[in-house]
This record gives C-alpha cells, sequence and structure tokens, in this order.
C-alpha cells in the first residue's frame, strides 16, 4: 500500500524505543557520561543522512523480522547490549505504543504531529552533543519537505498500513493498563466523547437547503456521544507546539520498574497473517533482503576499539548475571545500597513462579529466565 | 419502512429501533480499509455471503438464514505471474448482474474476478505498474457493478477501467477506460433502485473528495462532476438519481446526481467515515465510522421541492471499535452487519 511509512515507522519507534532506555538507563543508576553517550550514538546512526536516505525512498513497509533486527542494529551502535529477550520484549512494548498512538491519531494527518513530538524529545535527549543535533533537525527538514505535499487521502492510506502492521497485537502492557488506555482484553480505548478533531465539526447538526442552495432548515439528531469543539491545530514547522499529546514521552515521571514494562500476551488468536510470522524459516521475500542489507550498510558501523568497554544491560530484570560480556563488563547493575536492594528482591520476585528466592533466581542462566519470562 | 413507522418505534418505551444478534465468527480480523464487507442474498438457497478482507486475505462466510450453519473460505491474493511477495487487498466486492454474481477483488497487483461463492477465479487483469517503485502508491480500488453488464473498477492513478462481462464464461474484457479524476479512487457505486428509470448509472468518488456521475453504455458518458473540498470522499452510494456521499470530515452529503445541487449536509460522525450503504426498498441509509458508531438514517424524497430529505432513526455504538463496513443484509433494511478494526467477527443488528 503506501510506499511513505518506513520514515515514520523507524523515527517513532526509535522514539519509543529511546524512551524506554532513557528511563531504564536512569533508574539503574547508570553514570550520566554513559547514558549520554547511548542515547546519542543510537539517535546519531538513527538519524545518520545515509541511514535516512535509504529510509525516504518510496518503499513498502516490511516484516516485523527484518524492522526488528534494524532495531537491534541500531541499539547495538551504542557501547550497551542488549540480550535478545530484552530486545524481544523492548520490541513489543514499542510497536504497543505506536500502534496505541497512530489508533488514537485524530486525523491522519496527525501522524506528522506524532512523530514531531518524538523528534522533540530525542532532540532534547541529545542537546548537549551539537553534532546529532543538526542531523536531527536536517532529517527533520527532510521530513517536513517530503510530507508537507502529502493529501490527507494519502496520510489515511499510510496509516492503514501501519494498521495491518499492527494487526492481532494486543499485549497487554501493565502502564497501559494501569493508565487505563488499554483494557484488560487488550484493545485500547476510545471513548466517543472529548473534542473532535482540527476541521471536523461537532456531529449533530443536519442542514437541508433548497435547488437555490439557501439553507431552508436545520435540525439536530442524538448523537450517542458527548463531543465538544476542537482544540486547535498544532504546529507542523521545525520547531512549536504540536498541541496533540501522543508521541510524547509517557514513561516520564514514572519510576519504570520491570513490572510496568511487562507485557502479557494474550490468548492464542487465529493464525497470524503472513505478513506477521516471525517464526518463518530465513526466507526472507528478495526484496526485505535487498532493504536489510541497505539499511545496515547504511548505518556507520564504527569498530569497537579494544581498550573501550561495552556494558550489558537487562531491561526488564535486575538480574546480577551476564558477567560474561564480551567486551569485559561495567556492571551497572550493582546497586550497593539496602533499599535498592530490597527492591531488586522484590522486582525478582515478580519474575519467580511460587515464591522462589532472588538467589535462586541470581544464578540461573540466560535460557532459565527467558523460560521464566515467556511463563508470564 | 416507512418514516413514520419507523419513529413509532422509537417513541414506544424503552424500545430500540434494532436490537444486537449473535455475531458471525470469522477467520481473521478485518483490516482498516474502507467499504471493509459485502454481503450477497442467495435467496433459492436461504444463504447469505459475507466477504471482510484481512491483508492479503478475503474472508468468505456462508451463512445459513436459520442460523445453523457457516462455513468458511479464505481467498489470498496469489496473483499468477508474480513471483516475489503477496500483495495486499484494497477491496472485494460482489457485483450482482442479471445474468450473474461475481466476486471481485483489487489489490496492489491487480484485479481478480471469481464465481461469489470464490470457487474458481474466473479473470485476472494486472496494474500497469512500473518497473522502479514511484512516490505514488499503485493499487486498484472501488468496484461495481453497472447496468446489464459491466463491471467498474477504480485505480489509484484516478481511471476507472471498464469490463464488459459475458452471460456466462471467462470471456471478460477491458472495454473502456475512464478518465475522470486525477486523484486515487475511494470507491463507486451504480444506480440500487431498480426498477425505476434514471438518467444516471454510476457515481464514483475519490480522495480529494471529487465525485462523477456517469451513464453506462458502448461509451460511457460523464454526466457531471461534483468538486470536493480536498477531502476523502470514502464511500459514496447512488439511490433514485441522489448521491450519497461520506468524507473524511464525517460528514454525509447528499447531491442530486445530475445537476450537483445540494439537497442536504449532515454533520453525522466525529470521525471519518468508512462506509455507507442504502436499504433500496425502504431508504434506508446505514453509516459508520472510526468514531465507533453506527448510525440509521432515512431518506425519503419529496417531489413537490425535488428534493430528498435525511431524517436521524438509530445509532449503535461498538464499543472501543473503529468500524470499516456496514451493510445491509437484506433491501428492505431489515437487518445489517458491521465490520472493525481488529474484530474477528462480523456483528449483526436486526429491527426489532
Amino acid at each position: 500500500m503506501s510506499v511513505r511509512t518506513l520514515p515514520l515507522v523507524f523515527i517513532n519507534l526509535g522514539g519509543e524505543m529511546l524512551y524506554i532506555l532513557d528511563q531504564r538507563l536512569q533508574a539503574l543508576n547508570t553514570s550520566e557520561d554513559n547514558s549520554e553517550k547511548v542515547l546519542n550514538d543510537i539517535v546519531g546512526a538513527m538519524f545518520s543522512k545515509d541511514f535516512m536516505d535509504e529510509l525516504l525512498k518510496p518503499q513498502q513497509l516490511y516484516s516485523h523480522r527484518t524492522l526488528k533486527t534494524v532495531l537491534t542494529r541500531l541499539a547495538h551502535a551504542s557501547i550497551m547490549r542488549l540480550n535478545q529477550a530484552s530486545m524481544d520484549k523492548l520490541y513489543e512494548l514499542m510497536v504497543m505504543a505506536f500502534k496505541y498512538q497512530v489508533f488514537l491519531c485524530p486525523r491522519p494527518k496527525d501522524l506528522l504531529l506524532i512523530t514531531y513530538n518524538h523528534i522533540d524529545t530525542i532532540r532534547e535527549f541529545v542537546r548537549h552533543t551539537p553534532v546529532v543535533v543538526n542531523q536531527v533537525d536536517e532529517t527533520h527538514r527532510k521530513i517536513i519537505e517530503i510530507y508537507s505535499s502529502l493529501a490527507e487521502g494519502d496520510f489515511q492510506l499510510l496509516r492503514q498500513t501501519l494498521l495491518i502492521f499492527f494487526q492481532d497485537m494486543h499485549i497487554r502492557v501493565s502502564l497501559f493498563l494501569k493508565n487505563k488506555v488499554q483494557n484488560p482484553n487488550g484493545r485500547f480505548a476510545l471513548s466517543p466523547s472529548g473534542p473532535v478533531p482540527h476541521g471536523i465539526d461537532v456531529p449533530g447538526l443536519i442542514r437541508m437547503f433548497d435547488r437555490k442552495g439557501r439553507e431552508v432548515r436545520r435540525g439536530e439528531f442524538p448523537t450517542g456521544g458527548s463531543y465538544t469543539s476542537p482544540i486547535r491545530q498544532g504546529c507542523f514547522a521545525l520547531h512549536g507546539n504540536r498541541v496533540i499529546t501522543l508521541g510524547m514521552n509517557m514513561y516520564v515521571g514514572t519510576v519504570l520498574t520491570p513490572h510496568h514494562l511487562s507485557t502479557h500476551a494474550c490468548t492464542p488468536s487465529p493464525p497470524a497473517i503472513l505478513l506477521q510470522k516471525d517464526d518463518a524459516p530465513n526466507l526472507l521475500a528478495k526484496e526485505e533482503l535487498n532493504l536489510l542489507a541497505r539499511l545496515m550498510g547504511s548505518m556507520k558501523a564504527e569498530d569497537m576499539p579494544e581498550t573501550e568497554t561495552g556494558f550489558r544491560i537487562n531491561l526488564f530484570t535486575s538480574d546480577q548475571e551476564e558477567e560474561d560480556c564480551l567486551f569485559g563488563v561495567i556492571n551497572i547493575q550493582a546497586m550497593q545500597d539496602e533499599q535498592a536492594a530490597t527492591q531488586l528482591a522484590r522486582i525478582a520476585g515478580q519474575f519467580a513462579e511460587g515464591g522462589e528466592m532472588p538467589e535462586e533466581l541470581s544464578s540461573s542462566k540466560g535460557d532459565d529466565l527467558l523460560a521464566m519470562m515467556d511463563e508470564l | 419502512m416507512a418514516a413514520d413507522d419507523a419513529k413509532a418505534v422509537l417513541l414506544r418505551e424503552g424500545s430500540s429501533m434494532y436490537h444486537k444478534e449473535k455475531s458471525i465468527q470469522i477467520k481473521n480480523s478485518a483490516s482498516a480499509l474502507y467499504n471493509n464487507l459485502c454481503a450477497l442474498r442467495i435467496a433459492p438457497r436461504r444463504l447469505t455471503y459475507f466477504t471482510v478482507v484481512h491483508a492479503n486475505v478475503v474472508n468468505m462466510v456462508s451463512a445459513s438464514w436459520d442460523g445453523l450453519n457457516y462455513s468458511h473460505r479464505q481467498l489470498q491474493s496469489k496473483e499468477p505471474n508474480v513471483a516475489t511477495s503477496t500483495s495486499l487487498i484494497m477491496q472485494a466486492a460482489f457485483c450482482s448482474l442479471p445474468s450473474r454474481d461475481l466476486l471481485v477483488v483489487t489489490s496492489q497487483k491487480g484485479i481478480q474476478v471469481y464465481e461469489s461463492d470464490g470457487s474458481i477465479m474466473v479473470y485476472w487483469h494486472a496494474l500497469d505498474i512500473p518497473e522502479t517503485q514511484t512516490a505514488q502508491a499503485m493499487f486498484a480500488r472501488g468496484i461495481s457493478a453497472v447496468r446489464d453488464s459491466y463491471i467498474c473498477v477504480g485505480i489509484s492513478t484516478g481511471a476507472i477501467l471498464v469490463f464488459d462481462v459475458p452471460s456466462k464464461g471467462s470471456n471478460i474484457t477491458l472495454s473502456d477506460v475512464l478518465e475522470g479524476h486525477k486523484e486515487s479512487i475511494t470507491d463507486m457505486a451504480s444506480e440500487c433502485c431498480g426498477g425505476e428509470v434514471c438518467i444516471a448509472d454510476l457515481v464514483s468518488a475519490d480522495d480529494g473528495g471529487n465525485l462523477c456521475v456517469w451513464k453506462s453504455g458502448e461509451e460511457f458518458k460523464l454526466l457531471n462532476h461534483i468538486p470536493g473540498f480536498d477531502i476523502s470522499c470514502s464511500s459514496v452510494k447512488l439511490w433514485k438519481g441522489t448521491v450519497v456521499a461520506g468524507y473524511g470530515t464525517g460528514q454525509i452529503r447528499l447531491y442530486e446526481a445530475v445537476t450537483g445541487i445540494l439537497h442536504a449536509e449532515v454533520n453525522a460522525h466525529a470521525r471519518w467515515i468508512y462506509s455507507l450503504d442504502i436499504a433500496p426498498y425502504s431508504g434506508l441509509l446505514l453509516s459508520a465510522a472510526e468514531d465507533s458508531l453506527v448510525r440509521v438514517w432515512h431518506l425519503t424524497m419529496t417531489p413537490e421541492s425535488q428534493s430528498v430529505e435525511i431524517a436521524h432513526l438509530h445509532n449503535e455504538c461498538v464499543t472501543d471499535t473503529q468500524i470499516c463496513g456496514a451493510k445491509f443484509c437484506d433491501a428492505d433494511g431489515y437487518a445489517f452487519a458491521v465490520t472493525g478494526y481488529d474484530l474477528s467477527e462480523i456483528i449483526r443488528y436486526t429491527q426489532s
């Protein structure tokens, strides 16, 4: 369908990824230097000219598998390392957040405002590094240039393409359930109330005209909802008030524990469609393989110097394992004080079946952990 | 059912014009596409076919009227001579001609025509797709049977293909290409009033909200062009010479087809309208939108003022659902069916 989805998909999904990483890095007491470096490196890779130019070429949207592969590579453009389980869960969160934003998007064109909300926050993350800020600005300008000429119908086609991409995903996210934006059945809340989108009239009015175009009668009908007049339109320029809040950092102000980020798959739904199958054998369609190659090639893959130490981060547990990292670990999970230790035990307990002791958890290796997470 | 009878039903205390029936489960969820539900009544066999599009698959379910038998079939958009990735389907619609019923499926790659039960593909038309990807998405969308032997299909370029259909067999031929639109076709509809003589046979709508009114024949003739307001007309119907159009602004407008005179304008929905349908015998109109609401209206012709009036009758809210398809199940509007994005069921309502 739409051939203009990829740039928006990467900026929005990438944005959600950065929101979560930023919050977790803070919660795990990562040094400010390390945090900033991680975010700068990822943003730098994502908004690099070559990578963005590849994305901006008109092309179809590809599979979740391809996107996840590229996003993992982007995350690893930094000195941070995520294990597969973390990346899988992270991807689920990113996608559900973006699905929520696309689903509730007031007008199709507001997809741009959602994207600009992500870009605005990303710019804030890297504000101390002018080189990267420039990259972000350049990309933002290109997006404005290309998407300004799209009609509302094109944006709706784009949105419909994204909705097909997200179809049948009803992963329940604890934070969304808590905020009541998602129901226990995994569906997002949609209320027939509130302000109508900009440019739309509040429903309820019927107007009749004579053959000369003069209004001869008007009437009202019961709408079954409680709508109010539209709020003002958001700003589509490089800087400005976007007005709508979708796409802003919903993790700000919360202390993100693994519990908030925990996800629960729903009961098995009808068989996944072709586009959703991540368990397909390595038979990515030829075009997807080509795209993957082009995208990976366009990312700046700076070789890690021997002396530099990377660090491994577990996003969704606070385990103390993972000693055998490739780069010699800075163990960022080492929390000294008692309060943190208690919190660790509590968080670890939430992932244990039948009250296993945290010590047992920390001694288990990666596979057991994965199995345990699958049981959630 | 006359408007007066309908209103009388509503005035009865505690009663509602329609009530919800048992849903039909389908194999996949519905995709967020315009007009994503089609129904075909097969009276001799006392059953109704429904079609719902899910990405690259058409879900067909055949439902017996006694509610006891349901059978399912899935059509994948496996186009011949297409070696690479599968193609997303934009729309599936039944085309009823005097001699036969056919199922037309439009996708990014082309147009497939099946027997109405989906058993055999009788015709395939490939879209002219350029070698290298252009900035413009390419697909077919907008399907309508016209008069005795035509099936018209719209293209994202704005062109409309006219196919000549024989009374049986697969010798379908492309007989005309209509150039009335510059923007992507969204929906098309033919005159559905049946017996009465009408001047206009077909109306087509596009992403700019422009409407074209046509007369069919060996060469189709453009009778009128009704300009839009840069907002997509996502669903359109033609009844007794009146165009009923639903827009992305949630508005419904009634135009006199041949002259373009605006009869009425309704601020009907708070979000994009996805589907309209008319029950031709009763003049009932169904509208459904992303705002999770389905509304039932009544259209009355007023010959004295040479006008059409619209009155609201009923609302149904499908909780937390962006509706993408709504169709009457019969020509009186006694029952209607609804589909929604991410929903794996066809929800049905019947008059109380």
